[in-house]
């Protein structure tokens, strides 16, 4: 296929934002992390965002439709990845998440899993050819999300398997799910919520999820969490406390205030206005990602942004929801906010791809 | 190519645009619930985390010393420093456990057995590892701050009592207040793990003593660390106060007593102030001070002796015939004991009862007796008799008068009350009728009645002063704050002050004859003071029958209980002294013992302003003197001369006063960090040295020691009392008395 590709067509408001909110990353990172062992993990971050340009770039260049080719092999080299994980991972905290290489290398396999289920739904529903979804269809992509969901359980890492799931609803909603099916499906996962309550998830997992109704129930248990967050968001009041200076995030009373829990760190100092003004500018990215998805070229172009679009709105959604006490602690990080290589460099790769797909629309 | 599809395929917009709704809708749920935490709970989340961060770290206050009546220290506070262990700010605790355990001066396997215990507490929590840790062992900490950033030192006061329990039971000692004590509104003011006064004067003065603690409010990060200060209140230190105690009379006291179970108090009678105090077996304070071993704090409550009890307010002891000067008061105004005279032949019936006369026991009796030899030679039958004639109301309506079965309101804590008995009294206790025997009894002293050494003391020091009977308080009245006095008068309810009328010629009766108890014709004649107008009372109070002591073959546990009463001068004393001494058979031993602390006293007396040896004796109550000049009673021939006075000085051995620092008094601390004397490293002997000399601009209190001879009276010299011809027909040599009561 010939490529005529040409960056004046490279998206650069989408880039203006992504940027924008990675400064703010960095700066929280380096206000939160400032009086704590964990002191220049801001510079980690600036490194990772800095692989994440090199690498979006680079992916900008690579034509969508090799990805959609390649992904089946992709798909069977991340089930392996992850079966890997559970036997030779390290065991942090409780869950084999990672995998070390060489050279003080490791990664964590579940994030690159996401993106390559993107891709894979997007040329499964392409495929499929527009027409109306057979209930076959359907089973099998939902066993295509099941199986790597099902080994990121049993990591056991549930906030991560829970964000495969959007990419499903999403792929399957504009794959062309009928309402009646869709209707069924509700009934069902919402029966099949209490075996699974009882039989899949863990004391420690339960407890999570239900902690954050009643934070006060046990201050100084599960409910701690919650409770400092909330305590870090509310005291930040409409303007914050100012960088560096939000007793929450500089005390330590707030867990991890460079990963999960950097919205609360960010509200704390910086108030709502801050809080609405980074909120402004996740809706202004996500709704040029959308945008991006309209006027792509293809019927893959538009599963494949969109699918994007699922994963950062869900992790958004269950990540503040999580700070401000609206949705259970379940670690899932805020994309572009959170400190990680493993995060970073899925958000950057999703946007080299979604560059990639901008910059095809006038190609054939 | 697979995976390419029509480019026709388009999704509808309208699915785009819906996801772009829904996008917009959870932004916006993630907006009100920011606005919900941020706008509407703002005030409550500030709160919330200003609770979080500040914390209050107390500031605790030190406790008021407490000084003798010339300001000499007596207790004190020092600063002591305790050594804790923070895991998490080890480098390698396990390699650094050698050299902690050389520098503390502990066994490695001790301190990791100390480790061991405090293994599951967070890793920042401080572990205590040695209180009171020596000089050394905090410069070894300090020279090692970089090799060993776990330790920590945290300063703190606690008391330094005398040691040895010197005046243990009065001034008391300091505890953590109990849950019982937090429920008492007195101790409204106290938390969990303060130190309060838990005895003594500690407890009784707590209130002045406590200062009230300060705090700082610190910024605190999640793990208790201090990240910075943000204000200060700071403690009141407690106020110090002054006793009424003489450190030299109570040295002389604790000398006297020894280690003989029992209790002594020395008075002023003209005023109540305590100036001695001692109760046997002691115990020390100072094992309170650092909290005290459990093993140490079960002996002294299973201890038979019970070394905690303040015998000389606590115990109650039949009072023997120490009170027949109460009895004799009693027949003297009721007009019948002047004019009584009994034929004593070693016992006589009453109620169809054969009650014997000490005397008996030696084969002699008294013969006549009246009531001046009924007292010095304490005739058993004369007080028979004066009680069957008396009868028992009139018996417990002057005991009553004179304080006993009551309080007397002393300012330290649970004063016992003593029983004075009564028809009403056995009616009310007993459901009982009173046996007109039990009235011949209670006539010696023996029987129901029971007295505490501080009511006795009060009762017979206040006949010689004439009936002016003084509350005894260890603490100046001056001493206590204008706001609290009105609770220190409601504190200690009791007889208190009282004026008893009593006709001046019935007091010389009785004054003189108590006098004559310490010459050779009493029953206390080796107690004898040369040169000093000692009078005094014995008494020796049976605490099981003989008829029981005999079937059990005796044993030194049933000895009689020992009293002696004794005050100087006879009439008007400046200082009255009773001394109990549990199972000392005879009160003429505890005379001896007595006698001591007033010759201390009259010693001091005398040096204090190099005076004549020179006396007065009043006829008249000191607070109904008349302006005219009585006639005054004078017993005493023979002139001192200074030659025996020197003698004398040196037969007593006087302690220091006041002016010339008690040396001797710096050995009643020791180190409390060591435990031995050697207190060269310590600043405790510093302190206690600079602050023995007499404070400028103290006024020694003045007694009638200390008046200027009178040129018209100086002809006789009262202090050398001659004994009188023996009174008695017995014809007895004084050397061949062995006992007395």
């Amino acid at each position: 296929m010939r490529r005529f590709l040409s960056y004046r067509d490279f998206d650069w408001t989408l880039l203006v934002f992504v940027l924008a909110l990675s400064v703010i990353s960095v700066l929280e990172i380096y206000s939160a992390t400032l009086h704590t062992k964990f002191v220049h993990f801001d510079e980690k971050q600036i490194l990772w965002l800095a692989g994440g340009f090199v690498s979006m770039f680079v992916l900008s260049l690579i034509d969508y439709h090799i990805l959609l080719d390649i992904a089946v092999w992709a798909y069977g080299i991340c089930l392996l990845s992850l079966a890997a994980v559970l036997v030779v991972g390290t065991k942090v905290l409780g869950a084999r998440r990672w995998i070390h290489l060489p050279g003080g290398i490791h990664f964590q396999p579940s994030e690159w899993v996401k993106l390559i289920l993107i891709v894979v739904l997007a040329r499964y529903f392409t495929n499929l050819g527009g027409r109306e979804l057979t209930w076959k269809d359907i089973f099998k992509a939902m066993a295509i999300v099941g199986v790597p969901m099902l080994l990121v359980l049993k990591q056991p890492d549930l906030g991560t398997a829970l964000t495969y799931a959007p990419v499903l609803l999403v792929g399957l909603f504009l794959g062309g799910i009928r309402f009646r099916q869709a209707a069924i499906l509700f009934l069902a996962a919402s029966l099949a919520i209490v075996p699974a309550w009882y039989k899949v998830l863990k004391p420690y997992q339960k407890q999570r999820l239900t902690s954050f109704l009643q934070p006060d129930n046990d201050p100084r248990g599960s409910g701690y969490q919650i409770r400092q967050s909330l305590i870090a968001v509310g005291s930040g009041g409409i303007w914050g406390q100012g960088a560096e200076r939000g007793s929450q995030t500089q005390g330590d009373f707030l867990p991890i205030p460079y990963t999960d829990f950097i919205f609360a760190a960010f509200c704390e100092e910086h108030g709502l206005a801050g809080a609405i003004f980074v909120l402004l500018l996740y809706f202004l990215l996500l709704m040029r990602l959308v945008q991006n998805a309209q006027t792509a070229a293809d019927l893959p172009g538009t599963l494949i942004i969109m699918g994007v679009v699922a994963v950062l709105i869900f992790q958004i959604a269950v990540n503040v929801g999580m700070v401000i006490g609206l949705m259970p602690v379940t670690g899932i990080p805020l994309p572009l906010m959170s400190y990680g290589g493993s995060s970073v460099l899925f958000a950057f790769l999703a946007f080299g791809i979604v560059m990639n797909i901008r910059m095809s629309r006038f190609v054939n | 190519m697979a995976g390419t599809a029509n480019k026709d395929d388009k999704i509808p917009s309208i699915k785009l645009t819906a996801i772009q709704y829904v996008i917009a809708l959870i932004l916006v749920i993630l907006v009100s619930g920011l606005w919900r935490l941020q706008v509407l709970g703002a005030q409550n989340y500030r709160a919330l985390a200003q609770a979080n961060r500040i914390r209050k770290v107390p500031i605790l206050a030190p406790r008021g010393k407490i000084f003798d009546r010339y300001g000499r220290l007596i207790v004190d506070n020092y600063p002591s420093v305790t050594c804790f262990l923070v895991p998490e700010q080890a480098h390698d605790l396990d390699s650094d456990i050698p050299l902690i355990a050389e520098g503390l001066h502990m066994q490695p396997d001790q301190l990791r057995a100390v480790l061991l215990r405090y293994r599951h507490q967070p890793k920042y929590q401080p572990i205590p590892l040695q209180q009171d840790i020596t000089p050394d062992e905090q410069a070894f900490i300090a020279a090692h701050a970089n090799e060993l950033p776990e330790l920590e030192t945290i300063e703190e006061q606690r008391r330094l009592y005398p040691s040895n329990g010197f005046a243990a039971h009065l001034i008391g000692y300091v505890g953590e207040v109990s849950e019982d004590m937090l429920d008492d509104p007195r101790y409204a003011f106290y938390q969990p793990g303060d130190v309060v006064g838990r005895s003594g004067v500690e407890e009784s003065y707590d209130p002045i003593l406590r200062g009230q603690d300060g705090s700082r409010d610190v910024i605190v990060d999640s793990h208790g660390r201090e990240l910075g200060a943000l204000g200060i209140e700071p403690a009141v230190p407690g106020k110090s106060i002054r006793l009424t105690i003489d450190l030299d009379i109570q040295k002389a006291a604790e000398d006297a007593m020894g280690q003989r179970e029992g209790a002594l108090v020395a008075i002023d009678p003209r005023t109540g102030e305590v100036l001695a105090m001692v109760s046997r077996p002691t115990f020390d304070p100072n094992d309170f001070a650092i909290r005290i071993h459990r093993k140490q704090w079960d002996a002294l409550l299973t201890n038979p002796e019970n070394p905690l009890m303040n015998k000389a307010i606590q115990a109650q002891l039949a009072p023997g015939s120490t009170f027949k000067i109460i009895e004799a008061i009693a027949g003297l105004q009721d007009g019948i004991a002047q004019t009584l005279k009994v034929d004593c032949h070693g016992g006589a019936v009453f109620y169809g009862r054969y009650f014997k006369c000490w005397i008996t026991a030696r084969h002699q009796s008294h013969g006549i007796t009246d009531i001046s030899k009924g007292i010095y030679q304490s005739c058993d039958v004369f007080f028979y008799t004066l009680a069957e004639k008396l009868g028992i109301d009139k018996i417990a309506y002057w005991g009553h008068r004179f304080g006993l079965g009551e309080k007397t309101g002393i300012d330290l804590p649970n004063e016992a009350t003593g029983i004075m008995p009564s028809p009403e009294w056995k009616m009310r206790n007993y459901h009982q009728k009173w046996f007109a025997g039990e009235t011949i009894s209670v006539g010696i002293g023996q029987g129901a009645i029971a007295v505490t050494p501080i009511q006795l003391i009060r009762a017979i020091a206040g006949i010689g002063s004439g009936g002016v009977l003084k509350r005894p308080h260890v603490v100046f009245p001056s001493e206590i704050p204008p706001d609290l006095t009105g609770y220190y008068q409601s504190q200690f309810p009791g007889s208190g002050d009282q004026v008893i009328a009593i006709d001046p010629a019935n007091w010389e009766i009785v004054t003189d004859a108590m006098a004559q108890v310490t010459t050779f014709a009493g029953t206390a004649g080796m107690a004898h003071l040369d040169g000093i107008d000692f009078a005094g009372k014995t008494g020796s109070a049976q605490i099981v029958s003989n008829a029981y002591k005999a079937s059990v073959g005796g044993g030194a546990k049933l000895n009689d209980t020992a009293w002696f009463v004794g005050m100087t001068p006879r009439r008007n004393p400046e200082i009255a002294v009773v001394l109990m001494w549990q199972n000392g058979s005879e009160g003429y031993l505890s005379a001896r013992l007595a006698a001591r602390v007033i010759a201390a006293y009259v010693d001091k007396q005398r040096r204090e302003a190099d005076n004549l040896p020179q006396v007065v004796n009043a006829t008249k109550p000191a607070e109904a003197n008349p302006p005219t000049a009585v006639p005054t009673v004078q017993q005493n021939k023979a002139a001192p001369t200074t030659g025996a006075k020197q003698k004398e000085a040196g037969r007593l051995q006087p302690n220091a006063t006041a002016n010339q620092p008690a040396t001797a008094m710096a050995a009643l601390w020791t180190s409390p960090a060591n435990g031995t004397n050697d207190t060269s490293g310590t600043q405790i002997p510093k302190r206690v040295a600079s602050l023995f000399p007499l404070p400028a601009g103290t006024t020694l209190h003045a007694g009638t020691f200390l008046l200027p001879p009178d040129p018209a009276k100086s002809t006789a010299h009262p202090l050398r009392t001659k004994p009188p011809a023996v009174a008695g027909s017995h014809g007895r040599s004084p050397s061949r008395r062995k006992s007395g009561t």
